[in-house]
């Protein structure tokens, strides 16, 4: 079985030690929640195990041999969901759904289509970005995380502006990612249900330094 | 992989179609920039001739810096950069999919519109073709080379004035053999060595561009 970990990660932003000595360890099938006080580096550690940011110590592997070893592979096997929802006021619904689809790899537009229905967007498929509501728009960054299947994914504070269906909808979506043998580490500060998780407790003991990043 | 490329040359296409107002205003500044010049230095004929060719060129250069702050800036802002990083093409083939889109809005346009300019300025019509041929060979470079001063100076507020300062002295090579084709085609001499230089700088400028800009915008994301 495959397993995605890192051992004995340092993180430092800027002059900040974010973290350190922090490790972790996520099986195909499981939910791993990152929890902990805001600047104890929950973003941080998601944007070191998508390779956005480099961590001064430790290792993160996949299946054993370190992500940086083959960047590209790794990239090819992960969905990032950031704070921001990349959503362009200029393209529709559709637009957005259909470029990312395809930019997964996953040709034509049922994909997208399908992706739209499972979080309520299907109605809006038309609608230019720009008439979203900010919980809507969250609701596209996630929609394009089913468009196409990857054994990873990594999201920052998904349930950020959820009305409860769309939460509803976002547990089940995770389910079906875990139960397709996916994994997934999620920052949140909002429970959230997931057939088979673990958590990781960041304690933030760097945050006292500075300001959050 | 092709696919992903041409997706997001499509996407960006179409976002700037649909916002409009970037190339319209390059487009403008073009056009206004030049018509200023006989205005300014007086209808005669003679003296226009012998300008003409720089006014248009030094013009073009101001002109396709203009847009050149959003090349990536919009992107970067809105996180969708964080998102194309991550994407299965390299950096560097996202960075000439969105150069190429930019060039296609806010370049080519240049290139079309360079004759009837040259017109305005009584350059004579045997010169056009050189004209847009060395435009069509100088503008992608501006373009790229424009590319790596827009990553650069993304993370910095004052980041048009930046561009400029940046980018400028690297145009100076396309202005000089660029202005220097279209004197040799109204003076009659040779003008092959000068687009064999454009054409060098251009494929120069490809090599160079995305691999720069990439570097920057790895810098400016962590």
């Amino acid at each position: 079985m495959t397993m995605f970990s890192g051992h004995d990660l340092t993180c430092i932003r800027g002059e900040r030690l974010v973290f350190t000595g922090l490790s972790f360890a996520v099986d195909a099938g499981t939910v791993l929640f990152l929890t902990g006080p805001n600047g104890s580096g929950k973003s941080s550690l998601l944007r070191l195990m998508a390779g956005l940011l480099q961590w001064a110590e430790g290792d993160i592997s996949w299946d054993g041999r370190s992500v940086d070893g083959d960047r590209e592979a790794h990239r090819a096997r992960l969905r990032f969901l950031g704070h921001d929802d990349a959503v362009k006021p200029a393209l529709c619904v559709a637009d957005d759904l259909t470029f990312w689809a395809g930019w997964h790899g996953a040709a034509g537009s049922d994909a997208a289509l399908a992706a739209a229905g499972r979080f309520g967007l299907d109605g809006l498929w038309r609608t230019p970005c720009r008439f979203l509501s900010a919980g809507q728009r969250r609701r596209l960054a996630l929609a394009r995380l089913t468009t196409a299947p990857a054994p990873l994914w990594l999201l920052d504070e998904p349930a950020v502006g959820l009305d409860q269906p769309s939460v509803t909808a976002l547990e089940a979506a995770l389910a079906d990612h875990c139960a397709g043998g996916g994994r997934a580490v999620v920052a949140t500060h909002q429970a959230l249900s997931a057939p088979q998780s673990a958590e990781l407790r960041l304690d933030g003991d760097g945050a006292g330094d500075g300001p959050p990043s | 992989m092709m696919t992903a490329f041409w997706l997001l040359v499509g996407r960006d296409l179409r976002l700037k179609l649909r916002h409009g107002g970037d190339s319209a205003m390059v487009l403008a500044f073009f056009v206004l920039g030049v018509a200023l010049f006989p205005l300014g230095v007086g209808p005669e004929t003679n003296i226009l001739i012998r300008i003409g060719p720089g006014v248009i060129w030094v013009t073009a250069l101001l002109a396709s810096m203009l847009a050149l702050d959003q090349l990536f800036r919009a992107d970067y802002e809105d996180g969708n950069l964080e998102l194309l990083v991550l994407g299965p093409l390299p950096l560097e083939a996202v960075v000439g999919a969105k150069a190429l889109a930019h060039w296609l809005v806010a370049g080519f346009p240049l290139v079309v519109l360079a004759p009837l300019l040259a017109l305005m300025l009584g350059i004579d019509a045997g010169a056009y073709p050189v004209l847009i041929l060395a435009m069509a060979l100088g503008t992608p470079v501006l373009t790229l080379i424009g590319a790596i001063g827009a990553a650069l100076a993304l993370g910095a507020r004052q980041g048009g004035v930046l561009i400029a300062l940046l980018v400028l002295p690297l145009y100076i090579p396309v202005l000089i053999f660029g202005v220097g084709a279209v004197d040799a085609a109204i003076d009659g001499l040779a003008v092959r060595p000068h687009l064999l230089i454009l054409g060098g700088l251009f494929l120069f400028a490809l090599v160079i561009g995305p691999w720069a800009s990439a570097a920057a915008l790895r810098q400016s994301l962590t």
